[in-house]
């Protein structure tokens, strides 16, 4: 019987996965009702346990998995009842889910705990301590709505964690609202918050049409009825639907042309460049294509479309990153360049592939932003530390950019803990065996090769030799060679609570690889129960020793070049970009980045200004307020006005009071003469009246 | 026995010389004579009706209306002394504060 078979298939905790998204709301409750009144460390403790208590539980789902991979829905509440439209709130755990969950959780638990030690220097170096709590409030939100995105049934469900996760983006984005990223006064990290926010809601524009059609056509949002009904829609419906979906991804994954605003979104604190701009929220397009893949293997079109794009990404943001003298502009670059792969995984129907580039890329660039993070700190100590020696000389330096990599250099000696996990995580990102991005990466090209996408395969490995020189260049930047600054000679190395952390990330870059080793698919053969219930076969691609000693070669081959431009010399102070030589112009074109922000603002940003200046100035304050509103109606109103005051209310009105009032004071004044206040001529009225009375009763 | 009809006219002459009296007198108290002789005017036609119909409903109205008179006179002869006390004058004419 099913029934037994499924008793002895091991424990089943299906039923707790509401808890992955209650326990950050408890976290982050509870740290707004009492964190004004405990310390810092019991805050960050109270969110790194509520993020860690999440993973917990998603451990156990995947360990009912095991014995259940089958999953289940475990519904919540009726959500939304109109018609026939009935969406519930339901949790789905599948594979995949589930797979998002312990990267959201695990990944976001480590960084939890970086950012207790992180946030405290932080929130000193920046001048404003009482802002430590709502950080963390900020990233247990985070977590939970990020785990409604993952474990949604339904696409409705999906949007409002999509949402939710973009929420928590901007308010960590403007987390220094009053600041810039060098902690001046001014509204520039405001304007990045509100940068990423309108351009993903572009993005989410198209997601929502998308969602539109698919209730339109399937009268249903859960993943299940539309999955099932699509077979029999029309191509056409379908090819809609994944279009605009294509343009939700390209806003939250940060693909062309929607990218603009990952750059900028490192304006937050490291952590959060780490946690939502790295490893998890802007894998939240390429999980919704994942987990829509029933939709996309149907439109092989639409999968070129987006294979392409992804790959035009990747190599376009790789090469954006080579120009980049800001640590964090670097790896955001690479960010979307990674994201860019995992897109055209998942875009030629790679879907493990890209969902295992997905899991690796979050540890190692995970690990990257935080280790960054941490030289940032450390750099900023070394200037602290100055900053307070030259107190006395009363000598006021211009403003010093911590993150900038050309005030860096010989880092290692002072940060050695910060070097290793640096270098690994460098090293996993170039994809040089045996680490996880090398495994990962070369998934995806065996993938592209196998599938005859030379375009795309071209396109990816050129981005990946660029990755592998721009990591290799950040490392000789930071690490070695002369320090170019003081403040880089003083350097210190970070507290245990930032460490440990980056030792767990850079112990799973190593073995993260381990995950889907080739010929042993343990990630495949997991994530396949998904694909299997919708019968989409996913073709299994044999390791191809060509891609991937082509691919090593060509990574050591790029660490190679970053070693003759910046290791062999080492750059001095205020020495210009060796590339720079080499390169000339295109290296302008790449240090500017292509100046496509400059060109959205020429297309996009500027006529918008324009429209909105004309619409408020000239038609609503010229025309609307002081045509309409001033001149015709204001002037015709006093009109009317006047005219009733005068003619109506002074003459018809005033006239018929007066009137009546005088016509009363008349009357009175010939009916008092009867009044005369003699008695008796009261009497006589009296006598008079009772003759006349008696005189009619009887002559009656 | 004298017949009815002497009392009424009686009784129509006393009535009529009292209403003149209250209306064409000035001194209060002589008007309130008057009224006195109206009432018991009254008093004589139904005394001289009671006995013509051999009833004595006219006998009873009589005492009541003795009992009012009384109560009119003190009321009366109050109000009389009080207005001698404020206008030393008790002229009816003067108390003509209700004029129009």
């Amino acid at each position: 019987m099913f029934l037994s078979e499924a008793v002895s298939s091991g424990p089943e905790f299906f039923y707790l996965v509401p808890l992955v998204v209650f326990i950050p709301i408890i976290g982050l409750l509870v740290n707004i009702v009492i964190g004004g009144r405990i310390g810092e460390r019991t805050i960050g403790i109270i969110a790194s346990l509520a993020s860690g208590l999440a993973f917990v539980v998603a451990v156990l789902l995947a360990y009912s998995l095991v014995g259940h991979p089958e999953g289940a829905t475990i519904p919540l509440v009726e959500w939304i009842s109109i018609g026939k439209l009935e969406v519930a709130w339901a949790f789905r755990v599948d594979v995949l889910a589930v797979t998002m969950m312990l990267v959201v959780a695990g990944v976001g638990t480590l960084i939890h705990i970086y950012a207790i030690g992180y946030m405290h220097e932080d929130v000193r170096f920046k001048g404003d301590p009482g802002r430590y709590r709502r950080f963390f409030v900020f990233f247990n939100l985070f977590i939970a709505a990020m785990m409604i995105l993952v474990s949604a049934d339904n696409y409705l469900m999906l949007f409002v964690g999509w949402e939710g996760v973009g929420l928590c983006s901007y308010l960590l984005i403007g987390f220094w609202y009053d600041k810039d990223t060098l902690g001046r006064d001014s509204d520039a990290n405001a304007i990045a918050g509100k940068k990423a926010f309108v351009v993903n809601r572009i993005g989410d524009f198209g997601l929502l049409i998308a969602l539109f059609i698919m209730f339109w056509f399937f009268g249903s949002f859960n993943f299940d009825i539309v999955f099932e009904q699509a077979a029999e829609m029309a191509p056409a419906v379908i090819v809609a639907i994944t279009l605009f979906m294509l343009v939700g991804v390209t806003g939250k994954s940060a693909q062309i042309p929607l990218f603009v605003w990952l750059p900028d979104a490192m304006a937050g604190p490291t952590p959060v460049s780490a946690l939502i701009h790295a490893a998890t929220m802007v894998t939240a397009g390429v999980y919704l294509i994942t987990r829509s893949a029933p939709l996309y293997v149907q439109v092989p079109d639409v999968q070129n479309i987006v294979a392409t794009l992804g790959a035009i990404t990747g190599l376009f943001a790789a090469t954006i990153a080579i120009a980049q003298y800001d640590i964090k502009k670097v790896l955001a670059y690479s960010t979307i360049s990674q994201l860019g792969f995992m897109v055209a995984a998942v875009g030629m129907g790679a879907f493990v592939a890209g969902m295992f580039h997905l899991v690796a890329h979050a540890f190692f660039k995970a690990l990257l932003f935080l280790s960054a993070g941490s030289v940032i700190l450390g750099v900023e100590r070394g200037h602290h530390h100055l900053a307070h020696g030259h107190h006395e000389e009363g000598h006021d330096e211009e403003v010093f950019d911590p993150g900038d990599m050309r005030n860096m250099g010989g880092l290692r000696k002072r940060m050695p803990t910060t070097f290793w996990v640096y270098l690994i995580g460098a090293i996993a990102l170039a994809g040089v065996p045996p680490f996880a991005g090398f495994f990962s990466k070369d998934e995806i090209l065996t993938e592209a090769l196998a599938l005859n996408l030379i375009s795309v395969d071209a396109l990816l490995t050129v981005a990946a030799l660029c990755t592998a020189f721009y990591m290799g260049r950040q490392i000789f930047l930071i690490f070695f060679g002369p320090p170019r600054h003081e403040a880089a000679e003083h350097a210190e190395e970070s507290p245990r609570i930032i460490t440990i952390p980056l030792m767990i990330l850079a112990f799973l870059s190593i073995f993260g690889g381990g995950l889907n080793l080739p010929r042993v698919h343990t990630f495949a053969d997991w994530l396949e129960h998904y694909f299997e219930e919708f019968n989409i076969h996913l073709h299994a691609v044999e390791f191809n020793f060509g891609v991937a000693i082509s691919a090593t070669l060509l990574a050591l081959l790029a660490i190679f070049l970053a070693w003759l431009l910046y290791g062999r010399r080492p750059l001095t102070k205020g020495q210009a970009d060796p590339l720079r030589r080499y390169l000339g112009p295109v290296f302008r074109v790449l240090e500017h980045k292509y100046w496509v922000d400059e060109l959205y603002w020429a297309i996009f940003v500027n006529p918008y200004i324009a429209l909105s200046r004309f619409l408020a100035e000239t038609v609503d304050w010229r025309f609307w307020h002081d045509w309409f509103h001033d001149t015709l109606l204001a002037r015709s109103f006093r009109h009317f006005a006047r005219f009733l005051a005068g003619p109506v209310d002074l003459s018809v009105i005033d006239g018929i009071a007066n009137g009546l009032a005088s016509i009363t004071i008349s009357s009175a004044a010939s009916l008092r003469k009867l009044q005369t206040g003699y008695v008796r001529n009261y009497a006589l009225s009296v006598f008079i009246g009772i003759v006349l009375i008696i005189g009619y009763l009887i002559l009656r | 026995m004298l017949p009815v009809t002497y009392y009424v006219i009686l009784s129509a002459i006393l009535f009529t010389i009292g209403a003149m009296g209250v209306l064409i007198r000035k001194n209060a108290i002589i008007i309130f004579m008057s009224v006195e002789l109206m009432l018991n005017a009254a008093n004589l036609a139904f005394v001289a009706f009671a006995r013509y119909y051999e009833v004595l409903d006219g006998q009873i109205f009589v005492f009541f209306i003795m009992t009012v008179a009384a109560a009119e006179v003190a009321v009366g002869l109050a109000l009389i002394v009080t207005i001698f006390r404020t206008k030393h004058s008790i002229d009816v004419d003067q108390m003509s504060n209700l004029k129009g």
